[in-house]
């Protein structure tokens, strides 16, 4: 999401910044530069025309004008601008002084609610919260059931009544259960239905004026074109929606939506889902997100992820180990499969400063199976091998290869590449930072197993 | 388009005022709309369709209006395979379009080989002398090498058992989809041949310009179009019709 976007903002900010003093024309060529990548993010073109008119007064002001260093300015504007188009820093979801905090889910056919309900019931959960659902899409097939299963599996309550009833009773009966159950949050899933479907849009409001909602969240497809804008404009009149979940981030969509309705709306993006699986949801940090975009990081992201897949002894035993030169393979295959749980790798590069300049690395293409093949190769070694890879000759390189279903190659390279590995993470441990060039170098050398395509 | 419709009114052969212009523009993009292919080839004894596409752009409500209109309008019997064994209750919702279509539904355990439901679907309707079978498969990204793998092997395993199937192979793609619609049947091609697009949701306010582009880009015609969530709500596409309802206000 948004890499086109954020590759074109880059380059044109590090042309603004090489160049010193700022003329009205570099100002003008830029803002033009700004204006063309973000029409072809398929950003509403209403928007982006507000949105490089601010950009340039703010440009063209004392601001900019008169500072020491106007290019890392522009750079500073331009991330505030973008993370205020998105939703500034966030707005946090309004919760029930006493009762159920009640959240209606609304949104096109397709875009994702029922899943963003389970994963929004998950979040809840996490944060011990006891979690229901209501079941009001009577029209889609199985729909009901859908719920039902997802519901369980993210251990929260589900309060259907199939598909026979009005899906506006549903919506009652279910909150006057959750308060007599005392449930924490009610989130209501709705059918997915068209912004000009009159009969449904009022069923909508009428599900919304009999249940009062703390939260309307609209739900939008990450991939919507330029439909966004209009599709959003319907809903907050119908809705009055509070913010929106985008869905399907994860894919290479060019993210125009995304930037588009908070302007237009006014309505910031609350939550993103980033996968299909229940854990890839989170709060959605407009700041942050400018930032990543911006090529400057989002550590912030990266250390909440981290944290929550390690703990911090076993963190301290670790760099004891590495100081000690005593990391086996053992520890590496524990701290792959940490890396791992945090998702895959090519989402937590974006997470890193500077990895807008480190451009081969971004397209290095981390390839999942490669890792899945290093993953076996060490599962299939003795706890000795591990210890102690240079044990591993002739038989034994075989039998490791036979039994991960690798080649003798790509075990011997493993075990060589772990070595060099061990040496750099050795005088990293002791303060010396890595030749960058060395990193590369290194993971070029994994032999990488080509696939067979039909 | 626009350079050829240019040199089309510089040259005097459509007359320089609106209307002409109008109605030439709508008949260029009609003919970029159409090819000869597209018809949806049921000659095989059992014709094999396979439905692909994103999440949540209207695979399995497609199905169900195709089996209908193949069951009452031609008195074809049809097989659906529900080969999307990974989201919740997505077998429930084939079977629900199946009763309601008139089809046979063949479904696995949940969480199953989708290669292996594929397999047994085809498998039945060569048994039971059906004229279709249609395989429903998990909506997934473009972006995830491993499921585009996946759908590579469905159709290799569904290849094994009739040579030349699947005979069809449908793309989804949501008439609200942008730009990304290109990158989805590029991708989606590169892993099945493709062989034609149904747009969905045709009845919102998007006009799903991308399957101009997916046409005159990839060569992948649009076969059918969505407009509604109903069984009757499926129609053949017809590029002149499309061409106007995208000049339109």
């Amino acid at each position: 999401m948004f890499d086109q976007l954020s590759d074109r903002l880059q380059s044109t900010l590090s042309d603004v910044r090489s160049r010193g003093k700022l003329s009205e024309s570099d100002i003008d060529s830029a803002m033009r530069d700004i204006r063309l990548a973000l029409l072809e993010a398929d950003v509403n073109f209403k928007v982006v025309k507000a949105f490089t008119k601010t950009l340039k007064e703010r440009c063209l002001g004392a601001e900019v004008m008169d500072s020491l260093d106007p290019g890392q300015q522009v750079v500073k504007i331009v991330k505030e601008e973008l993370a205020d188009l998105m939703g500034g820093t966030g707005a946090e979801l309004a919760m029930a002084s006493s009762g159920p905090t009640v959240i209606l889910m609304a949104g096109l056919q397709g875009s994702g609610k029922t899943t963003a309900c389970a994963k929004l019931a998950q979040y809840f959960k996490q944060q011990r919260k006891d979690v229901a659902l209501a079941a009001c899409d009577i029209y889609r097939p199985a729909a009901v059931d859908q719920l039902v299963t997802m519901g369980r599996r993210a251990g929260a309550h589900v309060y259907e009544k199939g598909t026979d009833a009005d899906p506006v009773d549903i919506a009652t009966w279910a909150l006057d259960r959750a308060r007599e159950e005392r449930r924490d949050i009610l989130v209501i899933d709705t059918a997915g239905r068209l912004h000009i479907d009159g009969d449904l849009m009022k069923e909508l409001s009428r599900i919304r004026d009999k249940t009062k909602p703390h939260d309307v969240l609209l739900v939008v497809d990450a991939m919507t074109g330029q439909d966004a804008v209009g599709v959003a404009e319907s809903f907050a009149e119908a809705a009055e929606f509070d913010g929106v979940v985008m869905t399907k981030l994860d894919g290479d969509a060019r993210g125009g939506a995304a930037l588009s309705v908070k302007a237009v709306t006014g309505k910031p993006i609350m939550f993103a889902s980033t996968g299909e699986k229940i854990e890839d949801f989170d709060r959605f940090h407009p700041d942050r997100m400018a930032q990543r975009i911006l090529g400057m990081g989002d550590v912030l992201s990266l250390i909440e992820k981290a944290e929550s897949q390690v703990d911090e002894k076993s963190a301290e035993e670790l760099e004891e180990k590495l100081k000690k030169d005593q990391f086996t393979l053992e520890d590496f295959l524990t701290q792959m499969k940490q890396v791992r749980k945090m998702g895959p790798l090519s989402g937590i590069i974006g997470m890193l400063p500077g990895m807008g300049a480190m451009k081969e690395l971004k397209n290095a293409n981390i390839d999942e199976r490669q890792l899945d093949r290093t993953e076996a190769i060490i599962l299939s070694m003795t706890p000795a091998e591990r210890a102690d890879p240079h044990l591993i000759k002739g038989r034994r390189r075989k039998r490791i290869a036979d039994g991960s279903g690798t080649r003798v190659q790509e075990v011997r390279a493993l075990v060589k590449q772990f070595d060099q590995m061990r040496v750099m993470m050795r005088s990293m441990a002791n303060g010396k930072m890595p030749d960058p060039q060395k990193l590369m170098r290194m993971s070029g050398q994994m032999p990488k197993q080509k696939v067979r395509r039909r | 388009m626009v350079e050829r419709l240019e040199h089309e009114v510089d040259s005097g052969a459509v007359p320089a005022e609106g209307e002409a212009i109008r109605d030439r523009l709508i008949e260029i993009l009609a003919e970029v709309a159409s090819t000869a292919r597209a018809k949806i080839d049921l000659s095989a004894q059992p014709a094999v369709l396979m439905m692909v596409g994103v999440n949540g752009t209207g695979k399995t409500t497609t199905i169900g209006k195709i089996a209908w209109h193949l069951s009452k309008e031609f008195g074809l019997s049809v097989v659906m395979g529900a080969g999307d064994t990974y989201r919740a209750a997505a077998a429930e919702q084939l079977a629900e379009w199946a009763d309601r279509a008139g089809a046979e539904l063949v479904r696995g355990q949940a969480g199953a080989d989708p290669g292996s439901v594929a397999y047994d679907a085809v498998s039945a309707a060569v048994a039971r002398n059906a004229d279709v079978v249609i395989v429903d498969t998990a909506g997934r990204l473009h972006t995830q090498d491993n499921l585009m793998e996946e759908l590579a092997k469905v159709r290799r395993v569904i290849g094994k058992l009739i040579p030349e199937a699947p005979h069809e192979t449908l793309i989804s793609i949501d008439a609200t989809t942008g730009q990304n619609g290109l990158r989805q049947a590029k991708v989606f091609s590169e892993a099945v041949e493709v062989d034609g697009v149904v747009i969905t949701k045709l009845d919102g306010t998007a006009k799903g310009g991308i399957a101009l582009a997916i046409s005159a880009e990839l060569g992948i015609p649009v076969k059918l179009i969505g407009v509604g969530e109903k069984l009757e709500d499926l129609r053949p596409f017809d590029p002149a019709e499309y061409a106007a309802a995208l000049l339109a206000d």
